[in-house]
């Protein structure tokens, strides 16, 4: 199975290399030709993978492949972990982007830079691959910085737009922020267990905890804590919580379908995988644990809430995969780590699904996104529209959809969690159901309901958008819908992560509430004991009344709150405290620095100071030079003399 | 007999005034030279004193060398300054000043 394993990711590096360096010799049809099959090739292979891990009984594959370095001990090595966990998101990463490959076909065909994008997202795919595969922290830290160069780089895919460069400086200088955490995470994690591979770490998990480290004086952390709080400083950055989640909203900057599989699908919850994969670590700190509880739930509902207020249709959808994020922080926090899997693979399908059924709608409207100039699209877009209904039933949680099942699991897991901050997150949870449901459909009936807002020549050119597009809507549909009602069992309650995922007994809410856990049809009916389901439909049944029923009331609705509404279309002023403090600060700072260290100290006083003080001295010493040669003469004796009266005074 | 401590003063008195004539000299270069002159022969008076009550005859030897230099580098500052006259019109000392800083 090795051979299998390594062809995963070089199938989609080959490609992203081949479309890349040799775009123009074999042209558009070439291009997409080899990515699509490098892809699809792999996603076949992964599926072999899961099938004989998960199947097949095979065993896990833990192996260092190619050792780059050794330094002072410490190895840095290509090596590939392969278990429960990684071959579920091996499946589901090439999966979406197997969809996602062949929607660009459709979504880009007018462009330019059309090799340039299937080399990208190729390559993409790669360094995702590279991440999930990883069995120690250097090549996690690799696939890391890879994917996030990607997503630099597709961020500014248009790179003449001033907004898309402007977005995608953003996030890579947000994602700086973060990974600048997670390396001092994993430094902690070297410097005290002298090793980057997974197993010897969590072998030493438990020394870790008990290892003390004063970072304020008279105030002993334990290690695991405080590595487990900076690796969260990374997964906040790439998996955009707040307050480091400013970047996400503004990489819509980008092609809509990197958007879907990027930025919704697969390289933002590699945060909540790389916490998953860190569980033996996380579950020694309770610490750790509360406060990735507590960020999440923050991300959860504030997030939502924005959303509500958006009119860009691609916003709405970055909003919502802000606040489906912080429901699986939270899940994280509250130590279900399968919850939040499953809930990251449930909603990899139905995101991406809704993503791609914006782009779609966006191709149909000539790239206009305000959703204000839309409406009435369900009868143009058939298709489209049965999709991306299913895909906000699925958002939403609506029983029996796949984010039912994940989203209900995940509130039922914190409800039982014991750890500080749970009850709030609880609430924020709670709510955010409600705010879930509000925000997709008010996005749903303002594009496909109500009248058509358009201008008369647009309304004209409307129509279905091609098969390319539609087939992967389609085929994500199918998944949104069956995926969550299909593993749930196995997924969440058989013990199916093994070894993969730890979780300690104290901690263990999803065998709590595996206990009243009797098939899926069961949970859906559990489903409706509880407060979410009839959340999500009151939800429903109030963006129905503001934005169908009554138009006008969502104008007034926003007059009356207008403090409220202003505080949501700020949202809540991140932005703005970034752009003045650490951007315009920044700025501010290094004028300061320039004028007063480079220009004044530096270059003023060090580097032409001294040729003045230098030019200074000669001006002084030049008075002696008179000329007269009586005057060197008397000198010359003067120093005679000297010289002689210091030897013979000295003698 | 004359001991020796007063040779060598004869010879730090001449040198004396060839410094002396050295500084206070103002005005002519000619004059200038003369008291180099004679400050190689106030040298040559400790010379031959030496070589006189040390019984060592190198040291008159050694005057003759130095008379000899002495008077090559006389015709040799002569002519300098005759062809510094002709070029700058005097040999006043205090308008030689091209060295000046």
């Amino acid at each position: 199975m090795e051979s299998v394993y390594l062809a995963i990711p070089l199938f989609p590096l080959a490609g992203a290399i081949i479309a890349g360096l040799f775009g123009r010799q074999i042209g558009r049809v070439g291009a997409h030709t080899v990515t699509i099959g490098a892809v699809a090739i792999s996603f076949v292979l992964s599926v072999i993978a899961f099938w004989h891990i998960v199947f097949g009984g095979g065993a896990v594959y833990n192996e260092s492949v190619y050792t780059w370095m050794v330094s002072d001990g410490i190895t840095f090595e290509i090596g590939f972990l392969v278990d429960r966990l990684t071959v579920l998101m091996m499946t589901t990463v090439t999966s979406v982007s197997l969809m996602v490959h062949i929607y660009t076909i459709g979504y880009m065909h007018e462009d330019p830079g059309y090799q340039r994008f299937f080399s990208y997202i190729s390559l993409f795919t790669f360094a995702m691959l590279m991440l999930v595969m990883a069995n120690n922290f250097m090549q996690l830290f690799f696939g890391w910085e890879a994917v996030g160069v990607v997503s630099y780089l597709l961020i500014g895919f248009w790179y003449t737009r001033e907004s898309a460069i402007f977005a995608n400086l953003k996030a890579f200088l947000v994602n700086r922020v973060g990974d600048f955490g997670f390396l001092l995470g994993i430094g902690a994690i070297l410097a005290w267990t002298g090793t980057l591979d997974y197993a010897a770490v969590f072998a030493q998990a438990g020394d870790l905890a008990n290892a003390r480290i004063e970072l304020f004086d008279g105030a002993p952390w334990s290690v695991a804590t405080v590595a487990c709080l900076l690796l969260f400083v990374g997964a906040m950055g790439k998996s955009a919580q707040v307050p480091l989640h400013v970047w996400l909203p503004d990489s819509m900057e980008g092609p809509t379908p990197i958007s879907a599989l990027i930025h919704a699908a697969t390289m933002v919850t590699a945060g909540i995988f790389m916490l998953a994969r860190m569980s033996p670590l996380f579950e020694m700190s309770e610490t750790a644990l509360s406060f990735v509880l507590v960020i999440g739930a923050i991300t959860a509902l504030a997030m939502g809430l924005v959303g509500i207020v958006q009119h860009d249709i691609k916003r709405v959808v970055a909003y919502s995969t802000l606040s489906q994020l912080g429901y699986m922080t939270v899940a994280l926090g509250a130590s279900a780590y399968s919850a939040a899997i499953f809930h990251l693979m449930t909603h990899a399908f139905f995101k991406a699904l809704l993503f791609l059924g914006a782009g779609s709608v966006i191709i149909a409207m000539h790239h206009e996104q305000d959703m204000r100039r839309m409406g009435g699209l369900r009868r143009y877009m058939p298709i489209t529209y049965i999709t991306a209904v299913i895909g906000s039933l699925a958002l939403i949680g609506f029983p029996g959809f796949s984010g039912f099942f994940s989203k209900d699991a995940i509130i039922e897991g914190v409800h039982y969690s014991g750890i500080p901050g749970a009850g709030f997150a609880y609430w924020c949870v709670l709510i955010g159901v409600f705010v879930t449901a509000l925000y997709t459909f008010r996005m749903l009936f303002l594009t496909f309901h109500g009248e058509p807002r358009m201008d008369e020549h647009t309304r004209e050119h409307l129509h279905e958008t091609p098969l390319v597009v539609t087939i992967p809507l389609i085929l994500l549909a199918i998944p949104s819908v069956i995926i969550g009602a299909w593993t749930i069992g196995p997924l969440l309650f058989g013990g199916w992560f093994g070894e993969s995922i730890l979780v300690l007994p104290e901690h263990d809410v999803m065998a709590k509430l595996g206990e009243g856990f009797h098939g899926w049809w069961g949970f859906i009916i559990h489903g409706f004991q509880g407060p979410a389901v009839y959340l999500a439909l009151a939800g429903v049944v109030v963006a129905w009344y503001v934005w169908i029923r009554r138009p006008d009331l969502a104008d007034r609705a926003a007059e009356r709150l207008r403090p409220v509404h202003r505080i949501l279309e700020k949202k809540y002023g991140f932005d703005e405290l970034y752009q003045t403090v650490f951007a315009d600060g920044g700025r501010r700072l290094g004028g300061v620095l320039s004028r007063v260290g480079d220009q004044r100290i530096i270059d003023g006083w060090v580097v032409n100071g001294a040729a003045r003080l230098v030019g200074r001295g000669a001006g002084l010493m030049r008075h002696l030079q008179s000329g007269y040669l009586y005057h060197y003469a008397f000198a010359m004796i003067l120093g005679v003399l000297v010289a002689l009266s210091w030897v013979v005074l000295s003698a | 007999m004359i001991p020796l401590s007063h040779y060598l003063i004869l010879g730090a008195v001449l040198f004396a005034i060839s410094m002396a004539g050295v500084f206070i000299n103002r005005k002519n270069v000619i004059i200038l030279l003369m008291s180099i002159e004679l400050m190689l022969l106030a040298v040559n008076m400790n010379f031959v004193a030496f070589s006189h009550f040390l019984g060592d005859l190198s040291g008159q030897i050694f005057v003759f060398f130095i008379l000899t230099v002495a008077a090559a580098e006389a015709a040799i500052g002569l002519a300098i300054l005759v062809v510094l006259f002709r070029n700058r019109g005097t040999i006043n000392v205090a308008d030689l000043d091209t060295m000046k800083g």
